[in-house]
Order: structure tokens, then C-alpha cells, then sequence
């Protein structure tokens, strides 16, 4: 389309009371640059392009994931750096004493979970590989799932793949894991009936009251809330979507939410990851 | 049946209302969704329908419609707008929507809102429990009244 088609495409779209997601470009502390847009994976029917939530949000909230001085989820972060190198358990180790510098150890970890395990047959988010650590490695109590300690691990592990596409696995031995957690997508949960796509993919871009309706991907997470002033993990997220709709939802870490977890990565395969992000 | 109905409510005007009321479990829709009868036996409150459709805790109808002559700020874009509704639609048919939208159109986003069984996981309201069917509907047989009565009033 030329210039003046995209201008009147817009102008259309304003019109219409629809305000397409910005073209604005995310690029952190001035050298990590992330892809926010991509073409869908070719599994995903709903959907041409997939956008990254930070697109769908104002110029003023998208600045504070663009510097991470800025970034409100720093603090935990830097409880995270120092909670890698703590030593607890009956084994006197920390997670450095196996995986020295997290800066290398785990380069593109978070881009690849959830993860099928191949030892313990099943397929693991982060959250589930870290208190596997910590009980099995560690000697350790395991932390809650969605807790502080563990959101801040994640988010700092998430870190060191800043900038590289989501690349999870849907085929394999991790394929039946996925669709269980297809189907859930489309389920039409609750009193009111609807399904993650019915909000996500059939109105993505669309208002819902205030609410800028994104894609719900999740490249981002966990992601730091400012209604919540803390960061949020993916299944505290579905938790919250899910109870939205009037209906008895699921909890963080259920065998379901693993599985909707590995596929709604798989509907953000080719963004960057970004976590911490920053989300109203 | 009914009869009997009328004779217990024999008591007082307002426990009359009431048993005339049309239960969500005993709603009569035709088949291209609409209800014909009222479900309360008096005619709605457009004024008060207005209220229902703006306020979050009842009807919220602005989360996904907008209407221009309401007063109510972030009118979502999910649904199209309702202005003019009322040359669209005729009352059975509009009564029919807000009752239960999907015996109208099959797969919209749209709630059932006097419909409070059938669901997937049933919720307690909001907060994220179990909730036994039937559930209370969304609103209440007057508030659809009010709602459908409103919409009438929505003529371009
Ligand atoms: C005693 C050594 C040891 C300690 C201590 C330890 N881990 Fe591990 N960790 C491992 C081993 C071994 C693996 C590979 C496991 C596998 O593939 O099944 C691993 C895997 C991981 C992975 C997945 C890496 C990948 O590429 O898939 C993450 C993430 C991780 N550990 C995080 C942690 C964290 C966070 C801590 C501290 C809370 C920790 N680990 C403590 C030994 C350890
Ligand atoms: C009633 C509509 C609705 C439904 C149904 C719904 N969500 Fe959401 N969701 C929202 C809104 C509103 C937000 C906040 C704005 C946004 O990012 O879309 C949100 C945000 C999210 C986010 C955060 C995105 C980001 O970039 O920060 C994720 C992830 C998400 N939803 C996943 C899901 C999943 C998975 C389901 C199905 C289990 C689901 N949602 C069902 C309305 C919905
Ligand atoms: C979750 C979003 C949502 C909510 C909440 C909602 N609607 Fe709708 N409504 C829709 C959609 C979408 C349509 C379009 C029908 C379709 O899906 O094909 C629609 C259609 C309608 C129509 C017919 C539109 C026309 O042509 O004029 C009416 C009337 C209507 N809705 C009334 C209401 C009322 C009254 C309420 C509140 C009690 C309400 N809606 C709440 C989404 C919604």
C-alpha cells in the first residue's frame, strides 16, 4: 500500500471509532532492539501479524520499558541479582554455584520455555525449572509459583534474552501438551462466555471501556503492573483474565495453565522477548 | 399454573409482580431468538434502562457499545454502536438480544444476560470460585424491561 492509502486507511480507522496499535519502534537503553511485530506463525489461523502489548499502549507508559532506569521493575530485579548468588538448603548452594554469571548461563533461556523435559517427561515453564533447582539441586524449600521471589528470578533470567525471538517448541513430545492448551484458548469460559481469543484475537485493537485490547502475548512477562505496583507473572495474568469472565478459574502452576502457557508463547513466536515489561 | 401463581401472590401488589415474572429457566424464545411476551408484565423504564446500560456494576453495555445520547465516558468499540437500535429492531427482537444475544447471533462475544445456566466452569461472580447453576442472572427481569425499554428510544 502507498503512503497516501495508509493515511486514508488510518483516517478511516479513526473514524470508525478503531485506533490501529501505533508504529512506534521499541528499542531498549538505546541498543536492544525488539521486534514488536511479526508475521503469525502459520499454526495460528486467527491472526496475519502478531504485535507485542507494548504497541497497544500511550507514548508515556511505552518510554518506561525503553530505559531501564526508568523501568519500575529494577527493584526487583536487583533482589533477583542478589538472590542469584544466596546460598540456601542442604546442599550450601546458590543458583551461581551451578550457573555462574546469569548473564551468560542463561542467554536465551526464556526465549525457549515453556520446555519439554525430556527426564521428567513433562513439559516445564521457567517457574517449574527454577523450583526444580531449588528443591532437587538446592535442597531448598521451592518458592511459591507466582510469588515475589520467584517473579523476580523469572524477570531476571527473562532479561538476558532481551532482544532475541520466542522460540518455543509446539511439535515433538511437547505437541499434546499444546493443544490442550489450544483448546483452552478457544474455550468460552464463565458466565459470560468467552474465550481468550474472543478478547484477543476476534477484537484485539478494539476498546473494551478504557481498556486498548492487545493480542494478550506474553513475550513481555512477566510483566510489572501499575495498578498493581509489582510484577505480574503469565499466570497471574490468565488468573485474572479467566476470573473476568465470571467464571471458577484456574490456578498458578496448574498442569493447565502449563499448557496454555506453552501455547500462547507459541502465538508470540518471532517477537522479542521483553521482559520486564511495563503494562498499565 | 399460573393461576395458582396469581391466587398465592394474592397477598400484596409488589409479591404479585414478582410472581408474574418471567424465571430465566421458563423464557420463550422463538426460533430466530426473539420473546414476544414481556418479562415482567409492565412496560420498562427507559430512564432507568439508561442507567443499567452505563453502570459498570449492572449492565455495562458501554464496556462494548457506544450510544451517543448517553452520558458515559470510554465507550467501548467491541460492539457496533447502538444508535438507531430502535429502527433496527423490533421489541421481541431487542428483548430477545439483551436476554440472551446468542439465540440471535450464534457466535457473538456478546453476554446472555438473563441466561444462567449451560456454561463452562461457572463462576461465583468475580471472584474466580465456583458458582452452583443456576447462577443469578446478569440482570434482573425489571432491569432487562428498563434496557429494551431504552432501546426503543434509540431512533436516528
Ligand atoms: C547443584 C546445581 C544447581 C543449582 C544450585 C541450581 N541449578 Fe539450575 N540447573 C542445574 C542443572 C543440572 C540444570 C539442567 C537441568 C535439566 O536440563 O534437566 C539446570 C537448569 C536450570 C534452568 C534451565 C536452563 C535451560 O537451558 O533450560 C534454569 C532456568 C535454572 N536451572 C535456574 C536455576 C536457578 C534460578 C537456581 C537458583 C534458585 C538454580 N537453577 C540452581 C543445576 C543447578
Ligand atoms: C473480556 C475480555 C478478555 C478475555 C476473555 C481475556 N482477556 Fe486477557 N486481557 C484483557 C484486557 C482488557 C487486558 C489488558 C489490555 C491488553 O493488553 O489487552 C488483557 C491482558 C492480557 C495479557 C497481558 C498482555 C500484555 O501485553 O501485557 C495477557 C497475557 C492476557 N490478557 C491473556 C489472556 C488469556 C490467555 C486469556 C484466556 C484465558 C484472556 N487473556 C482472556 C481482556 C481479556
Ligand atoms: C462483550 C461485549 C458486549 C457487551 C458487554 C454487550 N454487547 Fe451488545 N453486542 C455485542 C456485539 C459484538 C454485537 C454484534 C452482534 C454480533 O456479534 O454479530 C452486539 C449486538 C447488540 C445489539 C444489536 C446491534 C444493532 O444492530 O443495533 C443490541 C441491541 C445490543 N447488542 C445491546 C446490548 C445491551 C443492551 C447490552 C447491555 C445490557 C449489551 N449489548 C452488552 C457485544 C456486546
Amino acid at each position: 500500500m502507498n503512503k497516501t492509502g495508509l493515511l486514508m486507511t488510518a483516517v478511516a480507522l479513526v473514524a470508525s471509532g478503531v485506533w490501529a496499535q501505533d508504529d512506534n519502534q521499541l528499542v531498549i537503553n538505546g541498543e536492544i532492539e525488539i521486534i514488536t511485530d511479526a508475521p503469525a506463525p502459520e499454526y495460528i489461523s486467527g491472526l496475519d501479524t502478531i504485535y507485542s502489548g507494548w504497541r497497544f499502549r500511550q507514548p508515556a507508559m511505552q518510554q518506561l520499558e525503553m530505559d531501564d532506569f526508568e523501568n519500575p521493575a529494577s527493584l526487583a530485579i536487583d533482589d533477583a541479582v542478589e538472590q542469584w548468588s544466596m546460598v540456601e538448603g542442604s546442599e550450601g548452594k546458590s543458583c551461581a554455584s551451578c550457573h555462574e554469571d546469569v548473564e551468560d548461563s542463561m542467554a536465551g533461556v526464556r526465549a525457549v520455555y515453556p520446555k519439554w523435559n525430556e527426564g521428567a517427561g513433562e513439559v516445564r515453564t521457567l517457574a517449574n525449572q527454577i523450583n526444580t533447582c531449588r528443591t532437587e539441586n538446592m535442597g531448598a524449600e521451592a518458592w511459591k509459583y507466582d510469588g515475589t521471589q520467584m517473579t523476580g528470578a523469572e524477570a531476571l533470567i527473562g532479561m538476558q534474552s532481551r532482544g532475541m525471538p520466542v522460540n518455543v517448541a509446539v511439535d515433538g513430545p511437547a505437541h499434546e501438551t499444546w493443544k490442550k492448551g489450544e483448546e483452552m484458548y478457544y474455550t468460552r469460559y464463565g458466565q459470560l462466555e468467552l474465550s481468550c481469543a474472543s478478547c484477543h484475537e476476534e477484537n484485539y485493537d478494539n476498546y473494551i471501556r478504557a481498556d486498548h485490547l492487545s493480542q494478550g502475548q506474553i513475550n513481555g512477562f512477566p510483566a510489572f503492573r501499575l495498578k498493581q505496583n509489582r510484577l505480574i507473572q503469565t499466570h497471574n495474568r490468565f488468573k485474572g483474565c479467566i476470573r473476568d469472565t465470571r467464571a471458577e478459574t484456574f490456578s498458578p502452576g496448574s498442569p493447565e495453565f502449563v499448557a496454555l502457557e506453552l501455547y500462547v508463547a507459541s502465538r508470540g513466536n518471532g517477537l522479542s522477548v521483553e521482559a520486564p515489561s511495563v503494562r498499565p | 399454573m399460573r393461576r395458582t401463581l396469581i391466587a398465592i401472590a394474592g397477598l400484596g401488589l409488589a409479591s404479585m409482580a414478582q410472581a408474574q415474572e418471567v424465571s430465566p429457566l421458563n423464557v420463550a424464545f422463538d426460533e430466530y431468538g426473539e420473546i414476544a411476551e414481556s418479562l415482567t408484565g409492565t412496560p420498562g423504564d427507559p430512564a432507568a434502562g439508561q442507567k443499567v446500560m452505563a453502570t459498570k456494576s449492572m449492565g455495562n453495555c458501554v464496556a462494548c457499545h457506544q450510544i451517543t445520547g448517553l452520558d458515559a465516558a470510554f465507550q467501548g468499540t467491541v460492539g457496533p454502536s447502538l444508535d438507531g437500535a430502535g429502527d433496527r429492531w423490533e421489541v421481541a427482537q431487542l428483548r430477545g438480544i439483551v436476554a440472551d444475544a446468542k439465540k440471535t447471533f450464534p457466535d457473538t462475544v456478546m453476554p446472555g444476560f438473563y441466561k444462567v445456566q449451560g456454561f463452562i466452569r461457572p463462576g461465583n461472580a468475580f471472584t474466580g470460585k465456583a458458582g452452583t447453576e443456576p447462577l443469578p442472572p446478569l440482570l434482573n427481569a425489571t432491569q432487562i424491561e428498563d434496557v429494551v425499554a431504552y432501546l426503543v428510544t434509540l431512533k436516528e
